[in-house]
This record gives structure tokens, C-alpha cells and sequence, in this order.
């Protein structure tokens, strides 16, 4: 649950949505509204909080709130 | 030089941020009150800067931006909203009959997202490039103002951005007036905004050796046309006017403050910074304001003048309104709001506009403070330093003058 928080805050950050829409099924550009831009953002904000490098592949495949705990919980 | 044929424009809402008040009531009640908006700079840490005083607007605005959408634009985008919400809302145009291709926007910035632009070079330095934001850019240029007001009131028509530095907000009014005018637009959203309380532009600005440096009393630090001037003061804010065809105001009983009668542009090819001698360049503005309008020079009973409150600047508008008006010189009134409200780069014309405005429909000329007891020998004009003036006229000019030499000058009459 940790990584969860970690992650739903840079996300509340980064998208500017209220914490509780932020659940492990919501997706980032159906669900939580963003735009590429955003979207960027959101990666970069990710690897800034948890320290890691995350490819345009990858990123390419982080479409959902679990998705990005995940990926960052196999990283660590 | 008056060309015939063209619709008649109308300023039907009023929409200052400034320093000394947000919204038209209470910027006019400054006005007349002879208020100061400049203070210690708390935006920042002034400690390696020469000048730690400015003005700034220190309200919150989150009653016009959601906090988080905030988020995502420079201060000077964020100030533009605010203006053109309270502009909206003072012309009680309602959202229908703005929204569509009949209305345009066009709001000016000095500089642009200069905060931005400074946080970012600092990731570029210490991170890389990277790290650079992808709302980096968007925040940054300087159309932006343009663009969410465009998006936020769903207006589609003619859109444009004037950058003229200190001459972008009468550019931009005079500039979208002409959409009216040529019947392409029925309504413009225009004006400028500056958000460039930064250590990057205060520093760029003091090492000009153009901003004042009486720390110790920054109430009294902008004082134009007075002997002990010692630079300008930098302000931010943004000012945004409703102008309007006027046929189409008067049918649906809108409130008109003045009507926009005549605008003139001119360059002095003379210097990056310095103003040409007595004013040469502002007098061709000057000039194509009156014959854009066919109005005399002895028609015009006050001028709001560009008066930043150097040394140059007021030595040569002065020079550059005598050498306009002659022997009526003497006779109109002359004053620097920019006293009060510090040096709004490109807000500053939109602000000064709005000023005009409300001088001509209340009645009351606004005061150019601290100059009462420190005139300069050299400036002889009727500065107005006593305070406020009940005096109604029925035109009035706004100057605003620019590095790179570009002036720009806009006629309003009393309606």
C-alpha cells in the first residue's frame, strides 16, 4: 500500500484530480482526464518520486493506476 | 488622414488587476485616493537583487482560476484570466452572447512566462534537458493569455497577440479596435498582463540601471515628473477592456465608459532603450491618434502619460507633448497613474486605458502622486500632483512607449 499512496499522490499532483478517484483500476486518460501532455508529466513526476528510469515503451503501457504501482514495485 | 466608413467602438467592460485594487470600483476608488501598491517585493528572496521594491497583487485568485488549473499556467496567464472574467462580468454580457466567431481576443504580454522560463533554466542546469516540463512551453509563450480566455469563453473570432514591451497593452486595444472597426469582430476581449516579479527580470532591469532603488520608502519610489526620480518601479497585473460595436452596445443598453476614437503606432529608430530626443517617435504616435479620430490637439484635456518615472523617459514625453499640442500643452492636464501603481510593462497601456475610461465617465482625472513638492524645473506641465481632479473632458489620450522604440497611443472621447 505504500507504493499505492506514493504513486496516487504524485497523481493528484500531477493531473490535479481529487485523491479519491484515484483507485488501482483507474485508468489515467479515460478516468482521471489527462492529456499528453499530462500524461508526460505524470512519468516524469514517477521517476522524480521513486528514483527510476521509466523508457517511452514502457510508459506507453502504464495506462492505469496499477499498472504504474506495479511497474515501480518490480523496479524496486 | 480620418478614415471614413468604419464602425464606432465602445469600452463596455472594465477588467484591472493591479496593485492597488482589483476590479474597476476598486481600482477607481485608488485612483481618486491617491493609493500606492508598491511595497517590499515578497515574491521572492531580494537579497542579490538592487531594487526590492514593486508592486504586486498579493489577492488570491482562486475566485477566477481552480487552484489546480492554476497549476498549469504562468502567473501572467493566470492574471489575464482574472481581467477578462472581471471584464466579462462588468460588460454583463452573458456567455451566450459572447461565445461564437463574432467575438475575438486579443491580449498582449511584455515578456511572457519569464517565472517559467526562469524555473525551467534551472532544471535545464541542474537536471538536464530531460527534465524539462512538457507544460514548459505552454506556459511559457506569450500568446497563452489569448489562448485560455479564447477557450474559456468559447469565443472563436479574430484572436491575435500584440508584444510591444511597455506599449503592449495600448497596442493590443488599439490593435483589436480595428477588428470592430473593419466589422470583423462585435465584440473584442483585449488587454495586456505581466507577471515579471522575478529575480531574473529585476535583476535584468536594475543592471539597465532603470529601476528605482528607494528601498527604504517604496511608497513614494515612483514618483514621475519629479526632480528626485531615480527609475521606475516594476508592477504586475493585467488589464482587459470589452470593447464593442457600438450600434449593438446601445441596442442592448450596455453600460459605455468611452468610446476608442483614434490609435496611433509609430517607431523612433533611434535606440534599443533609450527614448528619442523630445520625444520624436511619440509624437508621430501622438499625432496619428488625433488624425485617426480628426480630433484637434486642443480638443484633448488630459493625457495619461507613459511617465515611468525615469529620468529620460518623462524629460522626453514632456518634450514630445509640447512639441504635439503647443500652447495647449499648458492648458490640458497630464498625469502618471503609474505613480500608483508602478511600471506594469505590458498590462501597463490596458490598466492606463481603463483609467482613461473611468476618468471620462466619472469625471474625475486621476492624480500623479509624489511629485507635490519635488517638481523638476525642467517639466512644466499641469501634472496634476494636488490628488485627484473633478474635471470632466470630453477627450483624453493614453501614451505608452516601449524598448525597441515602438509607441503607441490611443484616443478615447467621453460618450
Amino acid at each position: 500500500m505504500a507504493t499505492f499512496d506514493d504513486v496516487k499522490e504524485v497523481i493528484v499532483e500531477k493531473l490535479g484530480v481529487d485523491a479519491e478517484k484515484v483507485t488501482p483500476e483507474a485508468r489515467f486518460v479515460e478516468d482521471l482526464g489527462a492529456d499528453s501532455l499530462e500524461t508526460v508529466e505524470l512519468i516524469m513526476g514517477l521517476e522524480d518520486k521513486f528514483g527510476v528510469t521509466i523508457s517511452d515503451e514502457d510508459a506507453e503501457s502504464i495506462r492505469t493506476v496499477q499498472a504504474a504501482v506495479s511497474f515501480i514495485e518490480g523496479k524496486q | 488622414m480620418a478614415i471614413t466608413g468604419l464602425k464606432r467602438v465602445v469600452i463596455t467592460g472594465l477588467g484591472p488587476v493591479t496593485p492597488i485594487g482589483l476590479g474597476a470600483a476598486a481600482y477607481a476608488e485608488a485612483q481618486r485616493a491617491g493609493k500606492s501598491g508598491i511595497a517590499a517585493i515578497t515574491h521572492f528572496d531580494t537579497s542579490s537583487t538592487a531594487s526590492k521594491i514593486a508592486g504586486e497583487v498579493n489577492e488570491s485568485l482562486d475566485a477566477y482560476i481552480d487552484p489546480r488549473e492554476a497549476r498549469k499556467m504562468d502567473r501572467y496567464v493566470q492574471l489575464a484570466l482574472a481581467a477578462a472574467d472581471l471584464a466579462v462580468a462588468d460588460s454583463g454580457l452573458s456567455a451566450e452572447e459572447l461565445r461564437g466567431e463574432r467575438t475575438g481576443t486579443l491580449l498582449g504580454s511584455g515578456i511572457g512566462g519569464v517565472k517559467t522560463f526562469e524555473d525551467q533554466s534551472r532544471v535545464l542546469v541542474e537536471r538536464g534537458a530531460g527534465r524539462i516540463s512538457p507544460m514548459f512551453i505552454p506556459m511559457m509563450i506569450a500568446n497563452m493569455a489569448s489562448g485560455h480566455v479564447s477557450m474559456r469563453f468559447g469565443v472563436t473570432g479574430p484572436s491575435s497577440t500584440v508584444v510591444t514591451a511597455c506599449a503592449t497593452g495600448t497596442g493590443a486595444i488599439g490593435d483589436a479596435a480595428r477588428y470592430i472597426q473593419l466589422g470583423l469582430a462585435d465584440v473584442m476581449i483585449a488587454g495586456g498582463s505581466e507577471a515579471a516579479i522575478t529575480p531574473i527580470a529585476i535583476g535584468g532591469f536594475s543592471n539597465m540601471k532603470a529601476l528605482s532603488t528607494r528601498n527604504d520608502d517604496p511608497q513614494t519610489a515612483s514618483r514621475p515628473f519629479a526632480a528626485g526620480r531615480d527609475g521606475f518601479v516594476l508592477g504586475e497585473g493585467a488589464g482587459v477592456v470589452i470593447l464593442e460595436e457600438y450600434e449593438k452596445a446601445k441596442a442592448r443598453g450596455a453600460t459605455i465608459y468611452a468610446e476608442v476614437v483614434g490609435y496611433g503606432t509609430s517607431a523612433d529608430a533611434h535606440h534599443i532603450t533609450m527614448p528619442a530626443p523630445e520625444g520624436r517617435g511619440a509624437q508621430v504616435a501622438m499625432r496619428m491618434a488625433l488624425a485617426t479620430a480628426g480630433v484637434n490637439p486642443d480638443q484633448v484635456g488630459y493625457i495619461n502619460a507613459h511617465g515611468t518615472s525615469t529620468h529620460f523617459n518623462d524629460l522626453h514625453e514632456t518634450q514630445g507633448i509640447k512639441a504635439v499640442f503647443g500652447d495647449h500643452a499648458h492648458k490640458l492636464a497630464v498625469s502618471s497613474t503609474k505613480s500608483m501603481t508602478g511600471h506594469l510593462l505590458g498590462a501597463a497601456g490596458a490598466i492606463e486605458a481603463i483609467a482613461v475610461a473611468q476618468a471620462l465617465r466619472d469625471g474625475i482625472l486621476p492624480p500623479t502622486i509624489n511629485l507635490a513638492g519635488d517638481e523638476d524645473p525642467a517639466l512644466d506641465l499641469d501634472y496634476i500632483p494636488e490628488g485627484a481632479r473633478e474635471t470632466q473632458v470630453e477627450y483624453a489620450l493614453s501614451n505608452s512607449f516601449a524598448f525597441g522604440g515602438q509607441n503607441a497611443a490611443l484616443l478615447l472621447r467621453r460618450v
